[in-house]
């Protein structure tokens, strides 16, 4: 067909496009993989989502609700589950969201590095007070 | 001309029609009453946001049927019929056939709207747009839930009796003597657009059929608490889905090809170009469903696999807007209201495929899963791109359904007013996102960079909000007492209007 005109520039354009592309899909990999990667002596706490409040356990069967304790400099590997419709357990602050399924547990981990206050939030619709299903996150300094 | 002032017509004619530009008509006003209606309730939930607290809504679960009602409206009500009112309208006039291949089965599907609409607006579920099990099956409150599950499955046969009447109208039923690469890329958009349908609709139809015989207790797909699991049906959900989403898109994009190199007055710059970007979108579409479920637990592979299938959409986006700007390069561009909407509808296109971007690498994704840049990044296209090109379509098939020509005073206000307003909620938005505030969430906790950000946000909504009000007052009065249209050459361009696609059908 005699368009008349060049198509190179466009192969040119499509051609950064894809090689963008690339760069950001690689870069999420590589960035995904390590971010994945959960420490061995990451302390567990198991994580129970309901309408509308988070329960949390520790290691030592101690249990909170509506508020966590951890220690800066510690690394903590969450099990996310939930008890009947899904949320999503989310400390904005630390990037830790993943959603808590009922009949299913989701693993995700952190490693808080100052002690501060943050807050925890559930992200995924879950009903009537959804918005109101919030927490706090307390990390106390190291060894403290 | 069907709604010629000169010759009226009593409604019931237009409405017991077969014609293909009555039941465009039909079309044409139902969605629009619809996306009328599905505004008011987003100007309630953005007054409702205007500060932390109960502003004007009194209770979370009416607030959540708002934000429930007002996507499904205009998702299903709005965006849908919109495109096929403008398919009904063009698509036979451009392939050159008398009518739609079966002219009753097309308005059995506009007729499928109307109690479908009723449905989901008399029951006014609270459980989004996208009926997440187990809340949909175990917690939302019937009958709201069941009618709207059955609104959904009507406007689903619906869908997919229009596919099939635009998919044989264009294959089969073109002139003999135009050959598929001349059909113009409208209809093209229509051809594609439609086959995506028929592909992806059935596994979302198979999925509320489960959910509604879940709901009644004689089964347990998606409900844990008898051995189903939820995840599941967001695995049919977005299978059908997400590409539905290139189906809201593409026909858009089609009425922007319509409109570009009209008001360029240029050729298109590539049409093999455009084609093989809707081919390519197309099926690219089917590769990146779970890219909404990353949060749900996916494993490592899974996410790289539907990453990768996300990015792959990117290129043959960029192909169409590469098209757009090449087109307009070195064309005697004339800013009339429908090009005005083009342009501001591909700034926007674009903006919001660079957030998308951001949204399918991996790990940014959890930081803007479910938080307000997501809302920010689909209304980017659903209002940014797919409204802007619908409206700038309206605009420019305005004189060929009145025979009238709309007031551009108004018109050119309506499109400033409206690309300021889209700019100051969308984008701010996304920012909001990035600070952690949640979506679908009735109240917030008075975080002062949160109330400022959707201060913003209410304020661009209620000028959204005025300019549709100046849309309706020009669309009611332009129809009826507006000036008479030049027909050959509405805009001045020095070319005949729709030349080359002559109306070779007879006045009905």
């Amino acid at each position: 067909m005699v368009s008349g005109h060049s198509n190179m520039p466009e192969w040119v354009y499509i051609g950064v496009v894809v090689a963008l592309l690339c760069w950001v899909g690689a870069e999420a990999w590589n960035i995904e993989r390590l971010v994945e990667h959960i420490p061995e002596d990451a302390k567990l706490i198991k994580v129970t989502g309901q309408q509308w409040f988070w329960t949390f356990e520790h290691e030592d069967g101690t249990k909170e609700i509506g508020e966590l304790h951890v220690e800066a400099g510690k690394a903590y590997k969450f099990e996310i589950t939930s008890k009947d419709v899904i949320h999503s357990f989310n400390i904005h602050d630390y990037v830790v969201l993943l959603d808590a399924v009922p009949g299913r547990v989701n693993t995700v981990w952190f490693a808080p590095t100052e002690a501060g206050e943050h807050d925890i939030q559930c992200r995924e619709y879950c009903g009537l007070i959804h918005y109101n299903m919030r927490g706090t996150l307390y990390v106390s300094e190291a060894g403290a | 001309m069907v709604l010629e002032m000169a010759r009226p017509r009593p409604i019931w004619q237009i409405m017991f029609s077969t014609h293909h530009t009555d039941v465009g008509l039909l079309y044409l006003i139902t969605s629009l009453a619809f996306m009328f209606m599905g505004g008011a309730l987003a100007l309630s939930i953005r007054a409702e946001l205007f500060f932390p607290g109960a502003q004007i809504i009194t209770d979370a679960m009416t607030f959540n049927r708002i934000f429930t009602v007002h996507g499904t409206t205009l998702i299903f009500l709005f965006i849908l019929p919109f495109a096929s009112a403008v398919g009904n309208y063009f698509v036979p006039i451009m392939v050159r056939y008398k009518d739609m291949a079966y002219p009753k089965l097309n308005a059995i599907a506009f007729w499928m709207i109307p109690p479908a609409g009723a449905l989901i607006w008399l029951g006014f579920a609270d459980f989004t747009w996208y009926a997440t099990p187990p809340y949909s099956v175990i917690s939302a409150p019937g009958p709201a839930a069941d009618m709207w599950i059955f609104g959904l499955k009507i406007l689903g046969v619906s869908s997919i009796l229009g596919s099939i009447n635009f998919i044989v109208t264009i294959l089969k039923c073109k002139h003999p003597d135009m050959p598929i690469s001349k059909v113009p890329l409208l209809a093209w958009s229509f051809l594609s657009s439609s086959l995506i349908v028929l592909v992806a609709l059935p596994t979302f139809a198979a999925a509320l059929l489960m959910l509604l015989t879940d709901r009644l207790g004689v089964s347990g797909f998606f409900n844990p608490a008898v051995g189903g699991d939820p995840i599941a049906y967001a695995h049919l959900f977005w299978f059908t889905f997400h590409p539905e989403v290139y189906v809201l898109v593409i026909p858009a994009i089609g009425m922007m090809y319509e409109i570009i190199p009209r008001f360029s007055r240029k050729p298109i710059f590539s049409v093999t170009s455009g084609i093989i970007a809707f081919i390519l979108l197309s099926i690219v579409s089917f590769a990146s469903w779970a890219h909404h479920m990353y949060a749900t637990g996916l494993s490592f592979t899974e996410k790289t696999v539907f990453m990768v299938g996300t990015l792959a959409a990117v290129p043959a986006s960029a192909m169409h807007v590469f098209n757009f700007l090449a087109t307009m390069w070195g064309g005697r561009i004339k800013f009339s209201t429908p090009m005005l909407w083009a342009i501001g509808g591909i700034a926007l296109f674009f903006s919001a495929g660079a957030g998308g971007v951001v949204n399918s690498a991996m790990p940014l994704d959890f930081v803007t899963h479910d938080s307000y840049w997501v809302v920010g990044h689909f209304h980017l296209f659903v209002m940014g791109t797919i409204l802007f090109g619908s409206v700038g379509y309206l605009y420019y098939m305005f004189p060929y359904v009145t025979g009238r020509m709309y007031n551009r005073k108004l018109g050119n206000i309506h499109f400033v007013l409206s690309f300021v307003g889209t700019v100051m909620v969308f984008f701010t938005q996304h920012v909001l996102g990035l600070f952690g505030m949640p979506r679908r969430v009735y109240d917030y906790p008075p975080i002062p960079e949160w109330i400022a950000m959707n201060q913003i946000a209410t304020v661009g909504a209620m000028i959204i909000g005025v300019s549709m009000a100046l849309f309706l007052i020009n669309m009611l009065y332009s129809a009826a007492r507006g000036k008479e249209a030049d027909m050959n050459d509405p805009w001045n361009l020095g070319a005949k209007y729709y030349y080359p696609y002559e109306r070779k059908n007879p006045q009905h």
